[in-house]
């Protein structure tokens, strides 16, 4: 440690108030505004719904969405859990196949050319229009909402995971190398590290996919969960309630995104880092 | 320590062969300090990637310890430009790399870790990522982890150039005691003449297209030798004003100035073979 790099003692409080003030002044913009977005949405929500008097079939007001908590609040909660519960399935799996096929194809070169034009096609396929088919071949089960999970959301892990362990920067390589590292212990110490960042960005991508794979299989499949609530609602024309569901699967995806991130962050500290 | 008999390098390159280097002669005694110098582009790094055995020689052969190099060796380490330390890795892990890759046992070189990084200065900062330390002491960490696989020599492609002015004097002081401590035989590839004088005990000037030899000056000032004004101002004043003109004048064996640019001359520039270069 020097006098280089150390800022000098006088400017030192100086430096620490302008960053507690830029502290304070970021949480208000990270929090503040968007509540306030929010806020404001609601309210133009609530006047266009009184002004023009849109019937409650077409648009029920933010307080009847709110009254369908009230009242079905129970109801809601245990549809949640059924579509958490086979989603967190689905995207476990998603995860782990994902992630060991990537792991084999880095392995393999020959392997990796073979199959991976394969998966960048099938990731091209929009697996919502999967559903009707996997229908016909699963039935009406919960295997077809995990499948149709797994299928929506693998390839982004394995994409992602695939770049990572390609993302190795030339000065590690180039250091391992003149380190005499056997290519194994270039792969565990060097790139697959570097992929994890890489991994995780394929896992944010996949939980949202999640949802979406879930929802639509409980949409195509009316049985249970929230997007069979939206369906059966909407058929009943009980719009405040499907607007109910709406928003507790929206708010699931946001926890869901949030969550793998709080654990990106436990697990790599380092990430942002270098990301930044 | 160092032989380097008639070293040629030549890329090929999408337009054609580049001529990177060209018969270089070119030894190191063992706990000399070399430092080598010369403009972008005239072959620096690939003169120390062909001495750690990262690149193969075109001709030539290049010797470490008696040795012939053909691959990377353990007993040759090497600094970049960029730190290149890993992310995850704590500093004393990141110092540790190298005794896991060659297997050795932990217990006896985590006690020399320690040692290495309290020498630069950066004891109380194992348990910190790289992220956490400034440039300058991420090349510290850099340092002491070729330092840590005792190499019988280290080679250094221009380790401060990506830092600030005041960091890099400070780190050529410190690199010139941890010298002057292990006297390990180092190649310092730089572009400063001032980091040159302070460092070298000989420096060696390469002129560029091709990478040739052009000079090896002796710096015969005593050391510790500083910045500072107790320095021995005429001395450096006349090495530094030596290697300005070195690098500044166009090589002997180059042809005169409006001479075509386009590659196609190449007999051309071989013809002025016989004139004699600079070299002592
Ligand atoms: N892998 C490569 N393929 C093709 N040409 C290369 C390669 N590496 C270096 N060269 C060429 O060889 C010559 C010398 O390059 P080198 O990197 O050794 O120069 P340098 O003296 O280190 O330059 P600088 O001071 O900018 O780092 C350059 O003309 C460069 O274009
Ligand atoms: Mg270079």
């Amino acid at each position: 440690m020097s006098v280089a790099t150390r800022p000098a003692p006088s400017g030192e409080p100086l430096a620490r108030r302008g960053r507690s003030g830029g502290a304070a002044r970021a949480r208000y913009s990270s929090v503040g505004l968007p509540a306030l977005g929010i806020v404001a949405a609601l309210v133009v929500w609530w006047g266009a719904v009184a002004l023009f008097q849109i019937r409650p079939i077409f648009l029920p007001s933010p307080l009847a969405v709110a009254q369908v908590f009230g009242e079905q609040g129970d109801y809601l909660a245990h549809t949640a859990w059924d579509t958490l519960y086979r989603l967190l399935i689905g995207f476990a799996i998603a995860a782990a196949f994902g992630l060991s096929v990537a792991l084999l194809l880095s392995w393999s070169r020959p392997l990796e050319r073979a199959v991976m034009p394969l998966f960048l096609a099938l990731n091209a396929v929009p697996k919502v229009s999967l559903a009707p088919l996997l229908m016909v071949w699963l039935g009406f089960g919960p295997r077809f909402n995990i499948v149709m999970v797994v299928s929506i959301s693998t390839l982004p892990v394995l994409v992602s995971t695939m770049a990572g362990l390609a993302a190795t920067p030339s000065d590690l390589g180039e250091l391992a190398r003149s380190l005499t590292a056997s290519w194994w212990q270039a792969y565990l110490k060097v790139r697959l590290p570097w992929a994890l960042p890489h991994m995780f960005v394929g896992l944010k991508l996949a939980i949202t996919l999640a949802v979406i794979g879930e929802a639509v299989a409980e949409l195509q499949n009316p049985n249970s969960g929230l997007g069979s609530v939206v369906t059966l609602a909407g058929a009943s024309f009980d719009t405040a309630l499907a607007f109910a569901a709406i928003v507790v699967l929206s708010l699931l995806g946001v926890l869901l995104f949030y969550a793998v991130t709080l654990v990106e962050r436990l697990l790599l500290p380092w990430a942002r880092q270098i990301a930044g | 320590m160092i032989e380097i008999s008639g070293v040629s390098r030549t890329f090929a390159g999408r337009h054609g062969a580049v001529e990177a280097l060209r018969a270089i002669d070119l030894t190191v005694a063992a706990g000399e300090f070399l430092a080598v110098i010369g403009r972008s582009g005239c072959g620096k790094s690939t003169l120390l990637r062909l001495v750690a055995g990262l690149l193969p020689v075109s001709a030539g052969e290049v010797r470490v310890a008696g040795e012939p190099v053909r691959r990377p060796r353990r007993d040759i380490a090497m600094v970049f430009q960029r730190p290149a330390l890993l992310p995850w890795r704590t500093v004393l892990d990141n110092v540790m790399l190298p005794v896991e890759v060659f297997r050795w046992r932990g217990a006896e070189h985590r006690e020399r870790a320690h040692q290495l990084l309290d020498m630069v200065g950066l004891a109380g900062f194992e348990r910190r990522l790289p992220h956490e330390l400034s440039g300058g002491m991420q090349q510290r960490v850099a340092l002491c982890r070729a330092l840590i696989q005792r190499p019988k020599v280290m080679l250094m492609d221009e380790p401060f150039s990506a830092l600030d002015a005041l960091t890099r004097e400070e780190l050529a002081v410190q690199l010139q005691r941890v010298h002057m401590e292990l006297a390990t035989t180092i190649v310092f590839v730089t572009h400063s003449i001032q980091e040159a004088v302070l460092l070298g005990d000989r420096v060696a000037v390469l002129s560029p297209r091709p990478g040739r030899l052009r000079q090896v000056l002796r710096v015969d000032i005593p050391r510790p030798r500083s910045f500072g004004h107790n320095a021995h101002l005429k001395e450096v004043a006349a090495c530094s004003a030596e290697l300005h003109e070195l690098l500044l004048e166009p090589a002997p064996a180059l042809p005169p100035w409006p001479e075509p640019e386009i590659g196609m001359d190449v007999p051309l520039r071989r013809r002025p073979e016989g004139i004699p270069s600079g070299r002592p």
